[in-house]
């Protein structure tokens, strides 16, 4: 303890510039965590968290029997392996394309363009996507109509939203993400290349035998990353593409829309925070999980 | 067999420009699709749609944000000030904590570290934080917009950390030899010498104010105070778009909406747009430091 105080005093100056970052994350973290509890209870705004009825499992219960449970949690984890996929693909395939590309003037003048929709918030996105996909003015539609095909009214068809969603994501991401790979590939040693020359290697061959291996664990290693995430739906994506579309739900809702309706909407806090805390404890698992993969085979890649 | 190869080869180029020249032009064609209708007439939307090339070309949707927009202007200055107010605010935080923690002779600079992680790992999601929001008074004010979720990001924390134990060792000592503190340090070597990645965290904190809804939906239901995010968020229909423009519901005049909703749009991308080459320079540089070597 006087080592503590020793250390605290010595390096005062130190302590008070973390101080104000380690107050922020004990209020919005930390501090937080006591609420967990209400997920035990049948919570009341007036009654507050030491007031309030227990009610033991009830609101697990009342969520798992529910047919919502396995709606949303298939769905989030649906579409994220999707988006995952999806975009890592898209992504790793750019930037080798891009790596192959001798013109920096084009090369810069693509990335500006496929970069520019990650800057944007999926509220932006939403119209967009509706400039293409309304079922009345939407461009997609007077394409159908032009090839003399019966157009759809994609805002009430449910099973064309994963594919939907996931070309969003992909239209948003891919390319920032293709930057990040293509990083990665700069830093691949360039005499492999040059004795590949000298062994009359093809492009294709360099590109298959050399590029791609050696790009095969930052890929993984994202990829493992991303897994951890895999119980946590994306609120900001599917909130703002699907909003309140009901019709739209058997396909696109995940957990984190259910949680927010279920206490911005229904208020129901308590099952929300049952939800809530049934989403964290698999999610924090998830990221044990593959961080301990990530650790056995790529060492230098764990986060811990 | 390699005569056949080297005509792949030799196709191969050409399809490599053009497989990315598609990708970059379905990244362009959605924006500049809503920056035409933005510019459309009415009629001609209702007419035939959507068009790349409208009919009749107006201001029109423009100019009904202009005459009655009021909640619209109040949105773009709610905005401006969340995303100044915050991302310095932010930024602040940001660039102390990262000090001390780069810091050898700071002892418990791991048990820090530690602390920040696990927020990473483990968070109690959002009914805790909502009720600890509200608990705060943080509802229905310029607070509640700036505060909650934005303020402090642990990994660009890491960023500015992973970054100040970069920089030689010995700047320290020798200013612990003339006899500066660690806060004399901290301002005056450290930041300046920082100025790279501390532009990249502002960055990634100010775009991250400027898109934020998710606050304003959460905390806020005073419509003075909604961001323009937000605003867009709520106009997505056209009754809510009269609502958004309340002189604009006169019966002998008809509300440009879908020209006037893309306008908004067009109008907060405006200052993304304006600030890309810096977006684009800074931000990737700090996603591939976080993500491949961090």
């Amino acid at each position: 303890m006087a080592r503590f105080f020793r250390e605290v005093t010595r390096n005062r100056y130190c302590y008070l510039l973390v101080l104000p970052a380690m107050a922020y994350v004990f209020l919005f973290s930390y501090a937080t965590y006591p609420y967990l509890l209400i997920a035990f209870q049948r919570f009341d705004y007036r009654k507050g968290l030491l007031n309030a009825d227990w009610v033991g499992l009830d609101n697990f219960r009342f969520f798992f029997q529910s047919n919502d449970a396995m709606r949303v949690t298939l769905n989030t984890i649906q579409l994220n392996v999707l988006f995952l996929v999806a975009v890592t693909v898209v992504s790793v395939a750019l930037a080798l394309l891009f790596n192959e590309i001798r013109s920096k003037l084009f090369a810069k003048f693509a990335q500006t363009t496929m970069i520019f929709p990650s800057f944007l918030s999926w509220i932006i996105v939403s119209y967009m996507m509706y400039s293409l996909f309304a079922s009345d003015y939407g461009i997609i539609n007077q394409g159908l109509a032009a090839l003399g095909l019966t157009p759809v009214n994609w805002y009430s068809t449910p099973n064309a939203w994963p594919a939907i969603l996931v070309g969003m994501k992909v239209w948003k991401d891919a390319g920032m993400s293709s930057i990040i790979y293509l990083a990665a590939i700069a830093g691949i040693d360039g005499s492999l290349y040059e004795s590949a020359d000298i062994d009359g290697a093809t492009r294709w061959q360099k590109t298959i035998r050399i590029t791609l291996p050696l790009l095969a664990p930052t890929v993984a290693i994202l990829t493992l990353l991303n897994l951890g995430k895999i119980f946590y739906g994306d609120f900001g994506m599917i909130y703002a593409l699907i909003g309140d579309n009901g019709v739209l739900y058997p396909t696109t809702d995940v957990i984190d829309t259910y949680v927010f309706r279920a206490l911005r909407q229904i208020g129901d806090p308590s099952n929300a925070a049952a939800v809530g805390l049934f989403q964290s404890t698999v999610g924090l698992l998830l990221v044990f999980i593959a961080n301990w993969l990530t650790r056995r085979f790529f060492k230098e890649g764990a986060l811990y | 067999m390699t005569a056949g190869k080297r005509t792949r080869i030799r196709i191969g180029t050409p399809l490599i420009y053009a497989a990315l020249t598609l990708f970059a032009l379905a990244c362009l064609l959605p924006m500049l699709l809503t920056l035409a209708v933005s510019l459309s007439d009415e009629d001609s939307i209702v007419a035939h749609g959507y068009r790349l090339l409208p009919d009749r070309w107006s201001l029109d949707g423009y100019r009904t944000i202009l005459v009655n927009g009021g909640l619209i202007f109040r949105g773009y200055l709610i905005s401006f000030i969340v995303t100044i107010a915050g991302s310095f605010l932010a930024l602040f935080v940001t660039a102390l904590a990262a000090y001390p923690m780069a810091n050898p002779s700071v002892k418990y600079r791991n048990v820090l570290a530690l602390y920040f992680f696990i927020t990473m790992l483990f968070n109690g999601g959002l009914v805790p934080w909502y009720l600890m929001c509200t608990r705060l008074g943080l509802t229905n004010n310029l607070l509640a917009l700036i505060v909650p979720s934005l303020m402090f990001n642990a990994f660009n924390l890491f960023l500015v950390k992973n970054f100040m134990e970069s920089l030689p060792g010995a700047l320290r000592e020798s200013a612990y030899i003339d006899g500066a503190n660690d806060l004399r340090i901290a301002f005056r070597i450290y930041m300046p010498l920082c100025t790279p990645v501390l532009a990249t965290v502002t960055l990634f904190y100010a775009l991250a104010y400027w898109n934020d809804w998710f606050n304003a939906i959460m905390l806020v239901d005073d419509k003075r105070l909604y961001p323009l995010q937000y605003i867009l968020f709520q106009m997505r229909s056209n009754i809510q778009m009269l609502d958004m423009l309340p002189n604009g519901a006169t019966t002998d005049y008809t509300l440009p909406a879908e020209s006037a909703k893309m306008a908004t749009v067009i109008l907060t991308i405006g200052p993304i747009v304006f600030l890309y080459p810096y977006l684009q320079r800074y931000f990737t540089k700090g996603l591939i430091i976080g993500s491949v070597k961090g």
